[in-house]
């Protein structure tokens, strides 16, 4: 019997921002902008809309956003934490309400000004004792504060483990670079990337460099979803969602999950692609592009692990031989991604799955018929599995 | 007194306990009363027998390096760089976030034997580092 969830529901609508390094306007703003225009490119008025999902880091609440943008009453308001894990998050909560009849036109949005305003990964700080402080407390005093420091550690263990280069790294980065020439919306448009250039930027975390980090973005992102009937009567091929998770396993912290016996691979989100798959009754083989988080390069060649693209410590040999690429066996971060086109928490990566759908990525592969995309790597996390019709 | 510009853990019911060891210099371990697991970062329950029960071992400090890195940007006051991060598998079982001292970035390899050394603050804010072990092999 197949999952309750697979097939019922789609992405209608995609909505974004212009992105830069200082918007000049709120969050709210954004969110607003993205939102009415996820609306617009599905041809569905935002009185329609009914419910809103966002993460717990975004700062525009649910009903400022429904009143700015003349939405109708609502019957989902909710918020997903642990940062970029929160991406797909949304969709599987907006998923599970319209599949359930809860909601009828959900709108998944990330909206920051991630530049000009707060900065993600300045430290963390602040008076009230959560759990989620004591947690930090055994990283603060030590000079960790930064998302880099914190990633570095398990980067280093696996590179280590399995004998991946600083170049394989930098494969990652300059595919990536190389997808947004194509991308006039993307931070690296006309920068490309040439290894001699990877290599020579500076050491922030050893053995990361400063482009094997994201991009830091003003924009806002947002996704429509409806039922996959509703989906086809309106402006977009929809993009049907075959499978949706959320996933977080045993010893999870935040970033932080050193505890664990083995530190070379990513338990999270080997379960996240255990669930999609189930739910999708697909498969590897079944995938022909991805948008793979990349806040950071190291964590794209220990996903496609995850994902069993190939076995552990095989990645190196996937991005050497160019899966990466248009060509290859998985194009991934068409649009470049939040390494080289925006960090928007990985909504811009969602909406990349969905033109990678539509057949309108500004880098488009021939014959896509299934994408994959996941949420923040090293933090519980998700993915998600998109189809065409 | 002289400033010391190191951020100071949040100290709350399940790890200011913790803080005060190390303050009288131990590095603490949380042991679970009813069935002895040791565990870190410490937690109010056993996630093996679910006892609320718990006491706590002085780690003997030696321990081998499972991973690292080392920190040139951003920098932080209070804090010297480059700045080495280590994870320690204490010999007692548990496994230990902390910082490598009276170490070059270049002489740092995995698996290296390590020996606990409490540091001071200016401030007098003390917590566990790491050195090389005495006699250990470069």
């Amino acid at each position: 019997m197949s999952h309750f969830l697979k097939d019922k529901t789609a992405i209608a609508g995609i909505g974004l921002t212009e992105f830069s390094k200082k918007s000049g306007v709120s969050e709210l703003s954004l969110a607003a902008q993205a939102t009415l225009r996820a609306c617009d490119d599905a041809g569905i008025s935002p009185s329609e809309i009914d419910g809103f999902v966002s993460y717990t880091l975004d700062s525009t609440d649910e009903i400022e956003l429904a009143r700015t943008v003349g939405a109708g009453d609502l019957k989902l308001f909710t918020k997903v934490n642990y940062g970029g894990g929160a991406a797909v998050g949304t969709i599987l909560h907006a998923v599970m309400a319209v599949a359930t009849g809860v909601a009828n036109n959900v709108i998944c949005y990330r909206a920051m000004n991630g530049r000009s305003g707060q900065r993600m990964g300045q430290g963390v700080s602040g008076q009230i004792i959560s759990s989620d402080l004591v947690h930090w407390s055994w990283y603060m005093p030590y000079g960790m504060l930064t998302p880099g420091s914190w990633v570095a550690i398990v980067a280093n263990k696996y590179m280590q483990r399995y004998g991946v280069t600083c170049e394989d790294l930098g494969r990652v980065a300059i595919s990536q670079r190389n997808y947004a020439q194509n991308n006039p919306r993307a931070a690296g448009y006309g920068k490309p990337l040439t290894m001699e250039e990877y290599l020579a930027s500076k050491v922030i975390a050893d053995p990361l460099r400063l482009y094997d980090f994201c991009q830091e973005t003003d924009g806002g992102c947002a996704i429509l979803i409806t039922s996959a009937e509703r989906a086809r009567d309106l402006k977009q091929k929809p993009a049907i969602i075959r499978g949706v998770a959320q996933a977080s396993t045993q010893g999870q912290e935040q970033m932080t999950s050193y505890y664990r016996d083995e530190l070379d691979s990513l338990p999270e989100m080997e379960l996240a692609a255990r669930l999609v798959y189930e739910q999708s009754g697909l498969g590897p083989d079944d995938i022909n592009a991805a948008c793979l988080y990349d806040a950071f390069t190291a964590e794209v060649i220990m996903q496609l692990e995850s994902f069993g693209f190939c076995g552990r410590g095989e990645g190196k040999e996937l991005v050497r031989d160019g899966a990466l690429d248009i060509d290859g066996r998985l194009p991934n971060n068409t649009h470049g991604g939040l390494l080289s086109e925006s960090y928007i928490h990985g909504m811009n990566n969602i909406a990349e799955g969905a033109r990678l759908i539509r057949g309108t990525s500004t880098s488009q592969p021939a014959g896509v018929e299934h994408v994959l995309v996941s949420s923040g790597v090293g933090v519980p996390t998700g993915a998600l599995i998109l189809g065409r019709d | 007194m002289a400033q010391s510009f190191r951020m100071k853990p949040p100290m709350g019911e399940d790890n200011g306990w913790w803080w005060k060891q190390a303050a009288e210099g131990k590095l603490a371990i949380q042991r679970c009363q009813s069935c002895q697991t040791l565990r870190h970062p410490p937690r109010p329950v056993c996630g093996e027998c679910h006892s609320f029960e718990w006491d706590h071992i002085a780690a003997s400090g030696r321990g081998t390096l499972c991973s690292y890195t080392v920190l040139h940007h951003p920098q932080f006051p209070g804090f010297d760089y480059p700045l080495i991060i280590i994870l320690v598998d204490l010999e007692e079982g548990t496994r230990f976030t902390s910082q490598l001292i009276n170490c070059a970035p270049e002489d740092v390899t995995f698996g290296m034997r390590l020996e606990m050394i409490m540091h001071e603050d200016p401030d007098g804010f003390r917590l566990p580092m790491f050195q090389p072990a005495q006699g250990a092999a470069a």
